[in-house]
């Protein structure tokens, strides 16, 4: 579920995201009237993510309404990990109480860093100070599994500062965590700032260090690194959320802006909550586009999510003759492994996974 | 014949000759005001596009005087380019008088010179013409100075004309009626017709242009081309209005067409003689002589999968292109492609351009360059124009490199810079005259390959564009020569070897390792580029490894764009090629070879 609102945008940001939170409700009546479309095709769900944007600038009624609209739809069981994304300066006792009486079971809190100076520069509504608080609360609130996303690699954080950071974070046994360099996209207040050379990001070199580092002390709390940016604190809590995007299984995305998949096939909503209100008042679909994938490219994104997954790919995918001996060159230079048929990344390999792809064919 | 006129424009480039053309077509009613296109006798894109003609076609304008007698005007249209001189005076030996065009803006140039003293050796009448009147900066009076002092002409005879506008056209017209003598010739004795040039027409095959000096030739007739022997039986003979006009005969003085079933314009030679196979002339016109390429570079395909693509594109170009030679080249770095001759760099430019616009060719072109000699121990003379050939050096004696003689023409302010030019490119023995005030006139004794590069652009840049250039190959000359190799990661790329003055090697290897170091993609190892005289490094850089290639995020939206990218980047790869263990682009090839600084 996207969610499109947001109190305030954050500079670094590039999902699609409104500030007009007057406008949920009305969003919330068109998202189960999209559902309703999919009853059918998907009539089942083992997890329920509840993104955006902003989730928790819902007020009760809207997400009671939206989850119950939601449990009408589809079919939804004790087993179904249900997520919701918080922002820190959110979270109060009696609205987690609130989420755990809906029946979510998994919290994702957006910490970003527990260092104050950082967390303003991110343009966050929280402090530092808030941001420990908020993860508190929810530690103590009986969410067992709960996780943290965090952004490193920001302009003069010296490797000390992220350690900081992470050891907080562990401090609190979150089950999964979010690490993410911090990218430059689009359209955004940092990609202005950055063409004006005014953001400083850390070179290549030192990018790919404080990759390895992070991998490294995380792995050596006893985090398993399953994803580039991702690691969780045991195999059950990996999030399967996050997980079906990289093995090509079918999800459904409502809201504007969303994303689905199935089978060979991949659609996305307008990215628009005018065009998207309109699209479903009119009873048109607010599909925005959609792609009907080849063998060749279904093969291209199998090497795509391979190479950035614990779950490498199968060594059969690769047939030609002359990506097999790319494959023995990559395996001596510790870029990847093989066994029990499989590739797999290292992770240094990590630190190559959208080139990897191109150096092999077939 | 008293009512024929042959003739021909000759003029510098961009003096509006084609414009010129136009407006005598225009006039003389041959196409409809509406029809019309401007360069009407340019017809390829490439012509249109930089202003130049390559490929000269004739035309047969009809023309009433005042008192209503009726003329056949053959406007035989010359290349505007040094590349071309051989075609150019195949088409002045075919004419009776030129029209001398000189922009009233410029003025004469070096190439207004190179051209009055091939019309001169055909003993052709000339008619100075003034163009560009119109344009404001028009300085008719300094021009006509020009065309006493420099050219030695009557300045009083000289039209003038804005081709542009239409004006003097008509003047024109009739000055090509009065001062031009009519053709001479016998159409009963044996026939002799010059070839001054070949179209090739898919299909009726070579479309071979002449004149005809003496004797008459008719479909039926077997002809014979006297250089090689070769007869054929001819279909057609006519005349050039826009399209082909079929006649019965051609005869002494006209010019026109033969088609006669000759496969493709390489079995026909320009400057031969044509003759009817039962009843031969004598002797041959002279001045025949075979054109050889001066300037020589591989061709490859960028994917090596498309060399026969490729080779299938240079027979069809071949077709009409006589003068570019190409034979199976190989290379290790880009596998296997041609080597090829061309008259000049310009040839070679309108060559590569023509492959990858008419016939959909993606192809990387080695370093131009000229033919060497060298003289081996052993007493052999070997002539190399490709640094795969160039021999072991410890049996090599003495080595010479063909030159030119350049001629020049200046506004004297430039001199400074322009000796500087001609002396950085190791010219020698200069002279200079000043065939009128304020023009400066130099020559120069330079190495052929000094100038194959960017010497043009270079001359009209430090001119601001006034210094005009012309060039006859003279000599060879004792040349202190080395073949230096570029190296990647420790492989020599060979593609991009070439052959250089010992004196311009560091230099030259210096750009080439600076162009490659920005041209080449990080990997993930460091990429060492070296240039290099057999062992001896002398220059390099490096490009240092790929520390990461990773983007944080990868969830829904993200997909479709990396893929994407991933389908990009996969069908860049395609044009790249790997040397050793490094994959180098097609587009650090291509810049290895410019010599600019931009």
């Amino acid at each position: 579920m996207h969610t499109p609102f947001c109190k305030t945008k954050c500079p670094y940001c590039d999902f699609y995201s409104v500030t007009e939170t007057a406008r949920i409700k009305k969003w919330v009546g068109a998202v189960l009237t999209e559902a309703t479309r999919y009853r059918d095709a998907f009539p089942r769900f083992d997890s329920l993510y509840i993104g955006g944007g902003t989730p928790s600038v819902m007020n009760h009624d809207e997400i009671e309404g939206l989850l119950e609209g939601l449990s009408d739809a589809f079919h939804f069981d004790d087993t179904t990990e249900l997520t919701m994304e918080i922002n820190p300066d959110d979270v109060t006792k009696e609205k987690l109480a609130f989420y755990r009486s809906l029946g979510v079971n998994r919290i994702s809190l957006g910490v970003q860093s527990f260092n104050e100076q950082e967390v303003r520069f991110l343009g966050r509504r929280h402090s530092a100070r808030q941001a420990q608080d908020a993860v508190s609360l929810v530690a103590q609130g009986g969410f067992a599994e709960f996780g943290l996303d965090l952004m490193y690699g920001l302009p003069r954080q010296s490797t000390r500062a992220w350690l900081q950071t992470l050891r907080k974070a562990l401090s609190f046994g979150p089950a999964h965590l979010s690490c993410y360099q911090l990218t430059i996209e689009g359209d955004t207040p940092f990609s202005r700032l950055s063409r004006e050379g005014n953001l400083p990001l850390p070179d290549e070199a030192r990018q790919a260090a404080l990759f390895l580092e992070t991998s490294n002390y995380l792995t050596g709390a006893g985090f398993i690194h399953y994803e580039i940016s991702n690691f969780a604190r045991s195999e059950e809590t990996l999030s399967r959320h996050n997980v079906k995007y990289w093995q090509h299984t079918p999800y459904l995305g409502l809201g504007p802006a969303a994303h689905s998949f199935a089978g060979t096939k991949r659609w996305w909503n307008v990215r628009s909550l005018d065009a998207y209100l309109k699209n479903l008042d009119e009873d048109t679909v607010p599909v925005g586009g959609s792609e009907e994938l080849s063998a060749v490219q279904m093969h291209l994104e199998r090497m795509l999510f391979g190479f950035r997954t614990r779950w490498g790919l199968e060594a059969s995918d690769i047939f030609s003759e002359a990506s097999r001996a790319t494959l023995e060159d990559l395996c001596d230079s510790g870029l990847i492994e093989l066994h029990d048929k499989r590739i797999f990344p290292t992770v240094k390999g990590y630190l190559f996974a959208d080139r990897l792809p191109l150096m092999i064919s077939a | 014949m008293k009512h024929i006129r042959n003739f021909s424009i000759i003029a510098h480039i961009d003096h509006g000759k084609s414009t010129l053309a136009d407006r005598l077509i225009q006039y003389t009613k041959l196409v409809d005001d509406r029809q019309f296109r401007d360069q009407i006798l340019d017809n390829m894109d490439i012509e249109r596009e930089r202003g130049i003609t390559i490929k000269s076609q004739t035309v047969d304008l009809p023309y009433v005087d005042e008192k209503g007698r009726e003329y056949e005007l053959n406007l035989i249209d010359t290349p505007g380019h040094v590349d071309f001189s051989y075609e150019v005076s195949r088409a002045l030996a075919s004419c009776e008088g030129v029209l001398l065009l000189v922009d009233a803006s410029q003025g004469v140039e070096a190439q207004t010179l190179g051209n009055l003293y091939a019309a001169l050796e055909h003993n052709l009448v000339i008619i100075p013409v003034i163009n560009k009147i119109d344009l404001p900066v028009a300085d008719v009076e300094r021009v006509k100075t020009e065309i006493d002092n420099e050219l030695g002409l009557d300045p009083d005879t000289a039209i003038l004309c804005s081709a542009k506008e239409g004006r003097g056209i008509e003047d024109i017209l009739r000055a090509v009626v009065e001062r031009i003598p009519p053709p001479s010739g016998d159409p009963e004795k044996p026939l002799t017709a010059l070839i001054f040039d070949a179209h090739y027409d898919s299909f009726r095959g070579t479309i071979v242009s002449c004149r005809v000096f003496d004797g008459t030739v008719r479909p039926g007739d077997t002809i014979r081309l006297m250089s090689q022997g070769t007869t054929y039986r001819v279909e057609e003979v006519g005349i050039f209005r826009l399209a082909r006009e079929p006649q019965k005969e051609l005869t002494a003085g006209m010019v026109g067409y033969i088609i006669a079933g000759i496969k493709t314009v390489s079995d026909t030679r320009i400057g031969d003689t044509i003759t009817v196979d039962a009843r031969p002339a004598p002797q041959p016109l002279g001045g025949f002589k075979d054109v050889k390429p001066v300037v020589f570079s591989s061709i490859y395909p960028i994917a090596s999968d498309d060399y026969q693509s490729l080779l299938d594109a240079l027979e069809k170009y071949k077709l009409n292109d006589a003068s570019l030679v190409y034979q199976k080249d190989s290379s290790a770095a880009l596998g296997q492609g041609f080597r090829c001759g061309y008259l000049g760099l310009l040839h070679l430019e309108i060559v590569q351009e023509r492959l990858e616009r008419e016939f959909d060719q993606s192809i990387i072109m080695t370093a131009p360059s000229v033919q060497y000699r060298f003289y081996l121990d052993d007493g052999k003379v070997l002539d190399v124009d490709n640094p795969l050939y160039y021999p072991d050096p410890g049996t090599i004696k003495s080595s010479e490199e063909p030159y030119i003689r350049a001629n020049i023409l200046i506004p004297e302010r430039y001199v400074g810079a322009v000796m500087k030019l001609c002396m950085e490119r190791r010219g020698v023995n200069s002279q200079m005259s000043y065939p009128t005030p304020g023009r400066v006139e130099v020559a120069f004794d330079m190495p052929l390959a000094e100038v194959i590069f960017d010497f043009y652009d270079k001359l009209k840049s430090i001119t601001q564009g006034y210094g005009s250039f012309d060039y006859e190959i003279t000599d060879y000359r004792e040349s202190n020569l080395v073949k230096l190799d570029i190296l990647v990661n420790g492989e020599k790329v060979d593609a991009l070897s070439i052959l250089v003055h010992r004196d311009n090697a560091r230099e030259r290897a210096v750009r080439v390792c600076d162009r490659l170091k920005d041209e080449i993609p990080k990997q993930q190892f460091k990429i060492a580029i070296q240039g290099a005289i057999g062992g001896k490094i002398i220059a390099r850089s490096t490009i240092s490894a790929y520390r990461k290639d990773v983007t944080a995020k990868c969830y829904g939206g993200d997909i479709t764009r990396k893929r994407k990218l991933l389908e990009k980047q996969k069908k860049g790869k395609k044009r790249m090629r790997i040397v050793g263990n490094v994959e180098i682009p097609q587009s650090a090839f291509l810049a290895a070879l410019k010599t600019d600084d931009e």
